[in-house]
């Protein structure tokens, strides 16, 4: 299934764009996209919590997705 | 409408002067009289009186917010003049807390305000929030961060955050009171742990546009006022995402997490976030020891992590492979001799020795304290700054 995972901050800089589809086996979950996120982008194990939100909602890891899903990676944010 | 005022009994009297400052705000029907008077016996404490700070205090104090408490232990320094709005140039070297009670009593002396000239701690947390309804984070870091929403939990304190990154921006209502009495999602309920120290850069790393803060921070007040007077919907259980370079914005709702999450004391944040001891555990090269190196014919191999676009400015001729491609370009650097790591301040490349150390084994690699900046004071004063 394809997702559309759009990431902010931090997460843009790790994921090298500010929007990427994902293929992920049909009822995937929340915590698979972290998964293979952290298999692709070593990186994000730095942030040690994946903040994620699906259709504008913060989801848990347990979370299924369905096709066409909107991903959003919400990254932390310290500066002011 | 003097004699209408006075039938409110535990209302507090405006005199004629305050009633022309707010009256833009007494024909509001969604804030009137009742709502500025709200303001008026309302105290609010502004944690950091920076880039979101500054415009966040300008609002609340021409809004008519009767008592503000500002904290800061930092001073005004130029390179603080591009988004800090509430300071000039006669303000450099000045305490930031006392040229903004300066500033603000100007715009509105029918106010008062109180100031800490110190950074917030757990020591000191809990007694400044007691004499406030409400917490606005203006913050820069993690740890205080933290430190503010423990504060704001344990002390039954709304939190009214607000974070900038670059372009980007983040505002939430965290730790609202409910009409059932509850307490909305906090800060934790979003990032339980912190980053990894340095893994996100703050604005002295990473830039800011000058103009972000000022919307935030303009967005923070927004709720606070609403907050106080009751008027509209506050972003409780809501994180707004804000990118001023596409000029979007989105709504994200967030929830507590079951079971909540207990916050039961304040504890140590800089050991919560990782930031002591990092520093000891990586080896360390002056840049005048460097320099000394480089002119005895010794030169240590350069690695400069940064970006390109930096490299462009200013370099010292290092072997440029920006963070994020190191994982691709690992061959490219040695393990068999002393690589000497480098970025504009020593922070980005501490965290990428730190990286390469703990995932790939590297144990050659050194420090350039304080990176390009640390250069450009002790050695060539000739090198471009950024």
């Amino acid at each position: 299934m394809k997702l559309k995972v759009m990431a902010f901050g931090i997460a843009r800089d790790i994921l090298g764009s500010a929007e990427v589809d994902f293929d992920l086996p049909e009822n995937s979950k929340v915590g698979d996209l972290k998964e293979h996120l952290l298999k692709q982008f070593p990186a994000f194990a730095g942030l040690r919590h994946l903040a994620v939100a699906v259709n504008c909602e913060y989801a848990e890891d347990e979370v299924i997705f369905n096709a066409m899903d909107e991903v959003v990676i919400i990254p932390p944010v310290s500066g002011g | 409408m003097l004699g209408r005022m006075n039938l409110y009994s535990n209302m507090p009297d405006f005199t004629p002067e305050e009633l022309s400052h707010y009256n833009r705000h007494l024909i509001l029907p969604e804030i009137g009289l009742i709502g500025q008077t709200k303001l008026k016996q309302s105290a609010v404490l502004v944690i950091g009186a920076g880039g979101l700070g500054c415009p966040a205090l300008q609002y609340l104090a021409a809004a008519g917010v009767g008592h503000i408490g500002i904290v800061d232990g930092d001073v005004v320094d130029t390179s603080n003049l591009h988004r800090q709005v509430l300071y000039g140039m006669q303000d450099v070297g000045r305490p930031k807390v006392e040229a903004a009670a300066e500033r603000l009593s100007a715009l509105n002396p029918h106010i008062r305000i109180s100031y800490w000239q110190e950074y917030l701690t757990s020591e000191n947390a809990l007694s400044i929030f007691s004499g406030f309804d409400l917490v606005l984070d203006g913050t820069d870091n993690f740890p205080t961060r933290y430190l503010v929403n423990d504060a704001c939990v344990l002390s039954d304190k709304i939190n009214v955050y607000g974070s900038i990154f670059r372009f980007e921006g983040q505002v939430a209502v965290f730790n609202a009171l409910r009409a059932d009495g509850s307490r909305g999602p906090n800060y934790r309920d979003l990032f339980p742990e912190p980053p990894a120290p340095d893994t996100v850069p703050n604005c002295a790393e990473a830039g800011v546009l000058g103009v972000l803060p000022g919307i935030i921070g303009s967005l923070q007040a927004n709720e606070a006022i609403k907050l106080i007077t009751a008027a509209g919907d506050a972003l409780d259980g809501k994180l707004m995402l804000f990118d001023a370079l596409s000029l979007t914005s989105r709504i994200l709702k967030i929830r507590s997490k079951v079971p909540r999450i207990q916050i039961n004391q304040l504890i140590d944040y800089e050991l919560f976030c990782g930031i002591e001891t990092k520093s000891e555990a990586i080896p360390q090269l002056a840049v005048k020891d460097f320099e000394r190196r480089r002119l005895d014919g010794n030169a240590p191999m350069l690695w400069d992590v940064r970006e390109p676009y930096e490299y462009e400015i200013c370099n010292l001729g290092g072997l440029l492979i920006p963070i994020g491609e190191v994982a691709q370009r690992l061959a490219e650097i040695p393990r068999d001799k002393e690589v000497v790591v480098h970025c504009r301040t020593g922070v980005r490349s501490e965290k990428a020795i730190l990286m390469l150390k703990e995932q790939h084994g590297y144990q050659n690699l050194v420090n350039l304290t304080g990176g390009i900046l640390a250069y450009a004071k002790e050695v060539d004063s000739s090198m471009q700054q950024y």
